[in-house]
């Protein structure tokens, strides 16, 4: 089977003050057709900046400085900004984290459907009734996708209009607008409450399964992935640590860090047991060396892990960047 | 076992305010009933867990136990001492022994004082001690808390979320209180420093003695270190027990269709997902009868008129729903 999109040895820079910053640095990621896959990571891990340098929208003082992205064969780093711009919204699709300000406050719901049908969707009628009637029933369409009742007035609101749930349920809304074949959804549930982000994760599964496009889930929480995601991809300080079929890297972790991320997390079938953090903070990525990036928290640190350390293949379909890996045989 | 804290009858109401036009011609004001007729006990040495969705009071409940929201109506009982009678000077003498840790790291910090400052102020307000001791007390404090020593002339942003939440650990705990409001002290934090805080809290809870009320969303942190929890929803605590028992055999709808909303890590974990309609309804215009009732899939004619009342459910566990005695669950109806 051949993946949609395949990232090989991604690094983006970004130039700052203090110094360079290598948020990304040797990324691969392949999304295969129709799957999910979740990515996870905490803050810094550079797992919004990875999506955000597949889309073209990394800008200054950043800079997508090596690697290949290759997207149903387009190598989309290839591509003129023109070329770009019909990709993006057309056949990889990103929502936002924060809908409030991912929308536009200043246009209807219904304007920014439009918007993105327009600079798409080349099966609207050339111009007149016919088009404004076609763009129309389409944004009904989306919204009832999305589940928004009474989409006909709805359309007519402004985003401020409608709760934290609806407003995500909308930027999905504007993402499928023009059918992508991938839905890249970067923390599409952490601002929301529990019970709407239910809702809104089933929805994301669901119309996947209808449309038969494949997902990209960023989020830090592994609950989320162990619930949706066929595959999971762990990082930490700009690298991939970790990744595999969801079940097994969380059943049983190959790297210390994903294992030390699972032992964090408090269980009501842990109370009375201590957990066992995760010692020490994420290090400063300006100047880092170039060794195991979690060395300086590694509970089995050693002197191997201060060369670089590459990707090694960790049992059917896995892969984990650490040393330990070569003592004990997967 | 004599409670330290008991709430009884605790009502929070903010009123809109109201144009000129709108006073002359008599429109009454809006109200929100933030908190509204919450009764609940914490014994010494206990951890009760408030949770509840955004916007359903919990933090207004937190603060206004403390007086940092004046309450309305109702009694703040705490070791005795009725809070809620307090003069102004009695009571900063009894905030001395009830503290609060607030939820954002960034904006609960002033950012032109120092470590020092921040941690010893309340050394300062109480008179617990000055000069060259006060600052070895908060040097004391700000090491068991996990930070260093030398970092006390430094200023928050220098230093990372997790960090801070530590400092404003050690400022909530420098005058040797009794119980501490934990208002979601871990939900900004990523996960390997969240933990690194509840290992904190658990720890200084049994060296120190405390009695904390915590507060978060993430039913998760609570069943791993609470004894008993409260269920908040739209201003009223819709369900409270022993955690264990709660989590197990949840009664109230809202409850069980919250445990069944949480993402489970291992696949046995999981239960069916009793999928909510809609949004939290607008705390200005709550619904009446049981306000759960626009979302509550069991809702029936009474639960649209008539609050429901409280009732025992199990040792310490009391829920409120019309629908208990028929033992109707959402758990039960979608096949768990």
């Amino acid at each position: 089977m051949s993946a949609l999109l395949e990232v090989r040895g991604l690094r983006t820079v970004f130039h700052t003050r203090a110094g360079e910053v290598w948020a990304v640095d040797g990324v691969d990621v392949e999304v295969r057709r129709g799957e999910c896959l979740g990515i996870v990571g905490e803050s810094g891990s550079g797992k919004s900046v990875t999506f955000a340098s597949v889309m073209g929208l990394v800008r200054s003082p950043g800079r997508v400085a090596e690697g290949q992205i290759v997207f149903e064969g387009r190598d989309l780093r290839a591509l003129s900004a023109r070329e770009m711009r019909a990709v993006r919204g057309k056949e990889i699709a990103m929502t936002m984290q924060d809908a409030l300000t991912a929308l536009n406050p200043a246009l209807t719901v219904g304007e920014q459907i439009r918007e993105a049908l327009e600079a798409h969707d080349e099966t609207l009628p050339a111009r007149g009734q016919a088009r404004r009637a076609a763009i129309r029933a389409k944004s009904v369409e989306m919204l009832g996708l999305v589940g928004i009742p009474s989409a006909e007035s709805r359309l007519r609101q402004y985003p401020h209009e409608f709760s934290g749930g609806m407003r995500q349920r909308i930027m999905i809304a504007i993402a499928l607008a023009c059918r992508p074949k991938l839905l890249i959804a970067d923390e599409p549930t952490t601002a929301l409450d529990v019970t709407i982000q239910a809702q809104v994760l089933e929805l994301i599964t669901d119309i996947r399964a209808r449309l038969g496009m494949s997902v990209v889930l960023i989020t830090h929480d592994l609950g989320v992935v162990a619930e949706h995601c066929d595959r999971v991809m762990v990082m930490y300080a700009g690298q991939v640590v970790e990744s595999g079929p969801t079940e097994d890297v969380i059943a049983s972790p190959r790297h210390p860090y994903t294992r030390g991320l699972l032992a964090s997390i408090p269980r009501p079938g842990l109370r009375g047991q201590p957990i066992k953090p995760i010692e020490g903070q994420v290090p400063d990525l300006i100047g880092m060396p170039p060794q195991c990036r979690f060395y300086s928290r590694c509970p089995l640190r050693r002197d191997a892990c201060l060369a670089p350390v590459a990707m090694r293949p960790a049992g059917e379909g896995r892969s984990a960047r650490c040393v330990l890996l070569d003592e004990v045989p997967a | 076992m004599k409670p330290l804290l008991t709430v009884e009858h605790l009502s929070k109401h903010y009123e809109g305010r109201r144009s000129l036009i709108e006073r002359m011609t008599g429109v009454p004001h809006t109200v929100v009933r933030a908190v509204n007729d919450v009764s609940l006990t914490v014994a010494k040495g206990e951890i009760l867990g408030l949770i509840g969705e955004s916007g359903c009071g919990k933090s207004t409940l937190g603060r206004a136990i403390l007086r940092l929201n004046e309450p309305n109506k109702g009694r703040v009982v705490f070791d005795g001492t009725d809070v809620t009678a307090l003069a102004p000077l009695a009571l900063k003498t009894m905030r001395r022994r009830m503290q609060i840790i607030f939820q954002d790291p960034y904006a609960s910090l002033n950012p032109r004082r120092t470590v020092a400052e921040i941690v010893g102020l309340p050394l300062k307000l109480h008179h617990l001690a000055s000069g060259e001791e006060a600052r070895a007390v908060t040097a004391r404090i700000v090491e068991r808390v996990g930070l260093k020593a030398n970092q006390l002339d430094r200023y928050p942003h220098q230093f990372s979320g997790g960090q801070r939440q530590r400092i404003g650990i050690a400022r909530a705990l420098v005058s040797n209180p009794e119980f501490i409001v934990c208002d979601e002290p871990v939900s900004a934090l990523d996960v390997s420093i969240q933990a690194q805080i509840i290992a904190l809290l658990l720890e200084l809870k049994r060296e120190m003695g405390l009695t904390y009320l915590f507060i978060s969303h993430d039913i998760s942190v609570i069943g791993y270190l609470a004894d008993r929890v409260a269920v908040m929803y739209l201003g009223e605590i819709v369900e409270m027990g022993p955690v264990d028992d709660v989590l197990a055999n949840p009664r109230h709808p809202y409850t069980q269709s919250l445990l069944s909303a949480v993402p489970e890590i291992e696949p046995r974990g999981r239960k069916a997902r009793v999928r909510l309609k809609g949004d939290l309804p607008s705390p200005l215009q709550p619904p009446s009868g049981c306000k759960f009732h626009t979302r509550c899939p069991l809702a029936i004619d009474i639960c649209r008129t008539l609050a429901p009342v409280s009732e025992d459910v199990g040792p310490g566990h009391q829920a409120a729903c019309h629908r208990l005695a028929e033992g109707v669950s959402l758990m039960s109806e979608s096949g768990t």
